[in-house]
């Protein structure tokens, strides 16, 4: 265990401070040890990820919680090996998947991962299918390029998994092209074709950000069902509040690239333990609040290629002290399962007055 | 400023058809989609009136009727007693000057070629009454600091910008002419969650300061509660229930608001194993060709012989306080947001 930054500049940083370590009994289905990942553009370089951690058990639910440009979306890229190369490159850290790191794999044996073992469902569906071919052909296709089957039953695949996520009329509609389907119908097929051969892990970014929220409510009732009958991992990439409070079975709430708090999810909504998730939970509306103002986060979140000295969070956070623009803080152990990345979280834990 | 009894806007009746068509040469009308279909509501000054609804059900071409972008196949929409639509000329522009809109997207609705300043002041050359040219720039500057942004911004562009300050200067060009009423087409729902509630804040502080009325159309249920005084649930170019905020979210009757209300995801993980959630199977039927009778009822849990028959009005019916367009309306206690 280490200590809490000490030295001249540590003016006013708790020195009880513990680094966290994860507790993980045996080998998780996926463990992500400090990654770094950055864009390098003509503007400049752009820090999408600065040192995340965190950890998958199987038939787990990891909720990824962030504002647009937190790294979350990146992270999940990362483990899929499907980062644009260049600009985006991998700089540091380990994807274990199975104890075996990703990314000292070659491109064969990621492949192999990608699509079988790991996959994925994207948010927006209508432009993660293609227009031109009907949708019953793309989900066949899954078989037919992993598994070798031939054409018919790579068809009857098609229709069985149609059927499974629960889309009426699957026979008939399996010559149907996506257009042809609404945007709920859509988000199904996507999800149809990251179960069709069965994966250990799905990560599902912002699965139902563009659909209307009682057909949310299906796909999400869909998602769980799906999960708990293979109990597959599922890590869920999203900015809702609600949607996370009603799946997760633990949280990772992102800020400029790191991940801020790491939290079973009772505990977070209880009590949050970082100023950010505080902001996050208090600028919810809520009755007894009507007519008053909301409480908002102030400021803006950072550009990712000027991320502020020290702790990211700094300029936005009531509790800033100096310690926090000089150095960044670690994820400190708040308990044995969970950690946060601020020197005063026991304040914010035990909701002390701000300054 | 608590509304008053004066009504600033009635909508009566109103109806918006789009004509399908078929052939190129020989165009036949085969058809319409019915956006909008019947919808009657007032507005009252000094108040905000919350419409929502899921995509498709009209609430956007609704806003555009109320400013006078599309023209209603029939109804009326009353401003101040004289119907928006039957004004011509010098007293229709007079109109339109007093009712404007925010629109959803920041991204797509500021001209990326044009200065902020340019944007904010481009109301004031087709309303030129309204500010003389040579005070033109520090009114501009006025307004940047009314939503929050620094006036010297006054020449940069919109992509220099983030998603929360395009949506303030979206908001200075609305308020630019003084309005009485501002239609709000989802201006938080582009917007990351720790800015959206700064926008809301913003926009109830400026109504308290200019008196302003709001029609704010929403997908976010608990947004639109917090900003709303009376709330209006839409369902495929109808009004399906109407009342005051506490009305519809504590008491709702219409079984599609029921739904609606229990399929919003509560940000509190406590008891939502307990949860009682109504799921409605299939997606929302086409408005070219809506249901008979009650438009809900090909999802709805309750739906009879009569729901097919006969469209049911939407009115007060015993046993509620509030107008609701449901044969079988009664109250429904639905658990929605978080608690303190």
């Amino acid at each position: 265990m280490t200590q809490a930054p000490a030295g001249p500049a540590a003016t006013a940083a708790p020195l009880d401070l513990e680094e966290w370590q994860p507790v993980i009994s045996g080998t998780p289905l996926l463990e992500v040890r400090d990654l770094h990942v950055e864009f390098r553009t003509r503007d400049g370089v752009a820090n999408a990820i600065n040192g995340v951690t965190f950890y998958l058990n199987a038939g787990e639910t990891l909720a990824i919680l962030g504002e647009s440009g937190s790294g979350k979306s990146v992270s999940a890229q990362a483990i899929m090996g499907i980062i644009d190369s260049p600009p985006g490159f991998i700089t540091k850290g380990q994807l274990l998947f199975q104890g075996n790191d990703l990314l000292k794999m070659g491109p064969e044996e990621r492949r192999k991962i990608r699509g079988r073992r790991i996959a994925m469902i994207f948010q927006d569906a209508l432009s993660a299918l293609n227009p031109v071919f009907t949708v019953g052909y793309q989900l066949a296709e899954m078989y037919r390029v992993h598994r070798g089957m031939s054409k018919a039953d790579a068809k009857k695949g098609a229709i069985e998994l149609m059927d499974r996520v629960r889309i009426p009329l699957a026979k008939e509609r399996v010559n149907d092209y996506p257009h042809q389907f609404s945007g709920g119908m859509r988000q199904r097929v996507m999800i149809a074709m990251a179960m069709s051969l069965d994966p250990d892990i799905i990560i599902a970014d912002e699965p139902t950000t563009a659909l209307d929220v009682t057909v949310q409510a299906q796909v999400m009732e869909l998602l769980a069902e799906l999960q708990a009958e293979a109990q597959m991992g599922l890590i869920l990439i999203t900015h809702d509040l609600g949607v996370v409070a009603d799946v997760a079975d633990r949280i990772a709430v992102m800020y400029a690239g790191r991940i801020v708090e790491q939290a079973p999810i009772y505990d977070i909504y209880a009590r949050p333990a970082h100023p950010y998730t505080e902001g996050l939970l208090q600028s919810i509306p809520r009755l007894d609040l009507k007519g008053q103002d909301l409480f908002a986060i102030k400021g803006l979140p950072p550009n990712l290629m000027h991320i502020p000295p020290g702790c990211a969070f700094n300029p936005r956070c009531p509790y800033s002290r100096d310690i926090c623009r000089e150095e960044v803080p670690k994820l400190y152990r708040v308990n044995a399962d969970r950690a946060s990345a601020c020197y005063f979280w026991k304040e914010v834990i035990d909701g002390a007055p701000k300054r | 400023m608590p509304p008053s009894a004066e009504h600033i806007m009635e909508v009566k009746d109103l109806v918006k058809h789009f004509p399908l068509t078929q052939g190129i040469v020989f165009k036949k009308v085969i058809g319409a989609v019915k956006a909008v279909d019947g919808v009657t509501f007032e507005l009252r000054r000094g108040e905000t009136l919350g419409i929502v609804g899921e995509s498709g059900c009209g609430k956007s071409t609704l806003a555009k009727l109320l400013m006078c972008l599309e023209r209603p196949t029939s109804g009326q929409a009353l401003f101040k007693g004289q119907d928006i639509y039957a004004l011509r000329g010098s007293k229709f522009k007079a109109m339109r000057r007093n009712i404007q809109i925010i629109l959803q997207d920041p991204y797509s609705s500021l001209n990326p070629r044009m200065t902020v300043g340019d944007i904010i002041g481009e109301p004031f050359e087709i309303h030129p009454e309204v500010a003389p040219k040579g005070d033109r720039r520090r009114k501009v500057q006025d307004l940047l600091d009314v939503v929050g942004l620094n006036p010297e911004y006054i020449n940069r562009y919109p992509h220099q910008f983030s998603g929360g300050q395009r949506q303030r200067i979206g908001i200075a060009r609305g308020l630019a002419l003084r309005p009485e009423v501002i239609i709000c087409d989802e201006p938080v729902s582009a917007l990351d969650v720790s800015v959206q509630a700064q926008v809301v804040n913003l926009l109830e502080a400026l109504q308290n300061e200019f008196d302003l009325s709001y029609i704010f159309i929403g997908h976010d249920l608990s947004v639109v509660r917090h900003i709303a005084d009376r709330v209006g649930v839409m369902y495929l170019g109808k009004i399906v229930e109407i009342g005051t905020d506490e009305q519809i979210y504590e008491r709702p009757t219409h079984p599609y608001t029921q739904a609606l209300l229990s399929a919003v995801p509560v940000p509190d993980p406590v008891g939502r194993e307990e949860r009682t959630r109504i799921i409605l199977q299939g997606d929302v039927p086409s408005p070219a060709n809506p249901p008979s009778g009650c438009r809900f009822r090909t999802r709805c849990w309750k739906a009879q012989d009569i729901c097919a028959e006969q469209v049911p009005e939407l009115v007060v019916r015993s046993g509620t306080d509030h107008p609701s367009a449901c044969h079988f309306a009664e109250e429904r206690e639905i658990v929605h947001v978080r608690e303190a």
